[in-house]
């Protein structure tokens, strides 16, 4: 167990600045994971406090002690890889083992510890087979267990479910809660599956272009993007953006006049949760031009216009609403985040 | 397609099946049966003649120890050869050219550069003079001194022949995807463990290949060792060669041939068996 402070990593890979300046601190015990589309930096920052990649500089403490220039070996971790890596040369048994006989460790603790690491994780019956004979999520089973064997301070995930099919996926992210969460192992999680991250996490670091644009827990980073980039990344719809014009400190929307966030310009940015509106009396708030409406059982999911900008809305089924209609929205005051414009940041919340 | 005409595959491999049987298969059978008959009729005699013969023994010897010498050395050249190319970025193209090439040199004319260097007044000579260390040119290809024309032709078919391991074993760790090596590694292994448990065991097939294919070249040397050593040295094919060319005995050369195939086979087998190769344990 121990705590990891990430402090001011930069990583170039020739002229191209893969990691800009990263600094995270991450408490003992703690989920995070690092959250970002394909080429944001995220497996390249997890590979460097692997040991796995130098950084062009910054420092990387767990437990207080630095590892840059630390083999990956004595940084006290464990990691599971995107493609599991799991020996196809060994037995299940000996995978899990590895890391044990690695450390020398004599035959009844070896016996001992995959024995709960694969009791953990329901892999008992194939400890004799070899990891070929074996399903993708069953190899993502021995990966884990190969790394929970270990007891590791520190564990380190590498999309790991990324090549299960959506079924298993669903049903291996709820087992890895379970089991982590008994571990009380400090966690590093690279998705970039939202949901993965959401389900899982303690915090989120959400990550885009090499730069952390945001930390925060699963619930705050949905409701209080810090950037267009984190709202329009998080959410399924992701947020829509409405720029409206403001005029004496007010934002005129539709029919509504909202105060303008402090230091808001001659335009703002409406960042709203599909969810966070409700319909309204026909001509009374935003006037939104439906395109499709998709009814998905639980909800309905309407695609369209408000003020010529496309939004995705999302009402409760039973509304009757077709594609051609123009209706009238009213949003949750407290859900609407105001950003700038030109820096695509978020305006404080404003105290109600 | 396939369903209604199912003869189509059958003719597509006819021009190979065809050029195999004409130019490899006929030849086989006339060598087997020209060993193993004397006027038309079977006969142990050429085997008998092949057996008695005075280079005989020291020709089996001489093959042998050499493919004993040569093989193993080649294979860990390669193996190094082939990490230490798998650890560079850029250039690894040209470097892995630069290696091959003496896989494009003929093993006649690879002989030749060896004799060059190593023939009386020969480069090596003129660089140990040059420095000091020999005080007249020595000679090292000679019969009076077997060692040092064991080792020279040892060391000639080393730079010859490694080349082909090498590619082998290079396309073999191209197969093994490097987070095999970095779990290793994040689970506590140094290199040689990782070299040993890991990159070793999952280049089965590629070792398997290299082995064999080598081998079976190292029981057929004769170029080489023709040039440096000439009948100083001789060797299985060397014998072959002199049966067929100086006693126009073509029933004793083909004995010599059969025996070169049957203990290449026998090689291959012992290399089939000591290293398995299971589908089930590769990546």
């Amino acid at each position: 167990m121990a705590n990891i402070v990430i402090d001011g990593i930069r990583k170039n890979f020739g002229a191209f600045e893969a990691l800009k300046d990263i600094s995270l601190t991450i408490s003992d015990g703690e989920f995070v994971s690092l959250l970002g589309p394909s080429g944001c930096g995220k497996t390249t920052l997890l590979r460097i406090i692997a040991g796995l990649e130098t950084a062009t500089s910054g420092d990387v403490l767990i437990g207080e002690r630095s590892v840059i220039g630390l083999p990956p070996k004595d940084r006290g971790l464990a990691m599971v890889f995107q493609n599991y890596a799991v020996f196809p040369h060994m037995t299940v048994y000996e995978n899990v083992a590895f890391g044990l006989r690695m450390q020398k460790a004599d035959d009844r603790r070896v016996k001992e510890q995959v024995e709960k690491a694969a009791g953990l994780l329901h892999i008992e019956p194939y400890l004799d087979r070899y990891p070929n004979k074996l399903s993708g999520g069953q190899r993502q089973r021995v990966a884990v267990a190969r790394a929970l064997a270990v007891e590791p301070r520190v564990l380190l995930m590498d999309e790991p479910l990324s090549n299960l099919d959506a079924l298993l996926r669903l049903e291996m992210r709820t087992e890895l809660k379970t089991v982590l969460q008994g571990a009380g192992t400090t966690t590093i999680y690279v998705t970039h599956d939202q949901t993965e991250a959401m389900g899982l996490s303690n915090r989120i670091a959400v990550m885009h272009d090499g730069v952390v644009e945001q930390v925060g827990s699963p619930v705050e980073i949905y409701n209080h993007p810090a950037t267009r980039f984190v709202g329009g990344f998080i959410g399924n719809p992701p947020m829509n953006f409405i720029t409206v014009a403001v005029e004496d400190g007010a934002v005129a929307a539709g029919t509504l006049r909202l105060p303008a966030p402090a230091g808001a310009g001659r335009e703002v940015v409406l960042g709203l949760r599909g969810e966070a509106v409700a319909l309204a009396a026909p001509g009374d708030g935003l006037d939104m031009t439906v395109r499709v409406a998709e009814p998905m059982g639980s909800h309905l999911l309407l695609t369209g216009a408000i003020h010529g900008q496309p939004v995705r809305v999302i009402l409760p089924p039973a509304e009757r609403v077709r594609g051609g209609d123009v209706i009238s929205l009213r949003p949750d005051l407290d859900r609407i985040t105001w950003l700038s414009p030109e820096s695509g940041k978020s305006y404080p919340a404003a105290m109600a | 397609m396939s369903q209604n005409r199912p003869w189509i595959p059958y003719v597509l491999i006819l021009p190979s099946v065809a050029f195999l049987a004409l130019l490899f298969l006929v030849p086989l059978v006339q060598t087997i049966w020209l060993s193993m008959s004397d006027n038309g009729v079977p006969s142990l005699a050429n085997a008998q003649r092949m057996a008695g013969d005075l280079n005989f023994t020291r020709s089996l010897k001489n093959t042998f120890l050499l493919t004993l010498a040569v093989v193993p050395v080649q294979l860990a050249i390669a193996l190094a050869m082939g990490t230490m190319v798998g650890k560079i970025g850029r250039g690894r193209e040209t470097i892995l050219w630069i290696w091959t090439i003496p896989l494009g040199i003929s093993d006649l004319a690879a002989g030749l550069v060896w004799l060059a260097i190593l023939q009386n007044s020969g480069y090596f000579n003129s660089l140990l003079y040059g420095l000091g260390i020999i005080e007249r040119q020595t000679s090292w290809l000679s019969y009076q001194t077997p060692v040092a024309l064991f080792l020279a032709i040892a060391v000639a078919e080393i730079w010859r022949g490694t080349a082909i391991v090498m590619v082998i074993i290079v396309a073999g760790l191209n197969q093994v995807p490097k987070e095999f090596r970095e779990a290793a590694e994040i689970f506590g292994a140094g290199p040689w463990v990782r070299f040993w448990r890991i990159t070793l065991p999952l280049i089965r097939p590629a070792l398997q290949s290299a082995l064999i294919l080598r081998t079976v070249l190292a029981f057929e040397v004769f170029s080489v060792v023709y040039a440096l050593g000439g009948r100083n040295f001789p060797v299985l094919v060397g014998e072959a060669y002199n049966w067929q060319n100086q006693n126009q005995n073509y029933g004793v050369a083909a004995a010599y041939a059969v025996l070169i195939m049957v203990v290449s086979l026998a090689a291959t087998v012992v290399y089939l068996r000591a290293i398995k190769v299971d589908p089930e344990r590769l990546p």
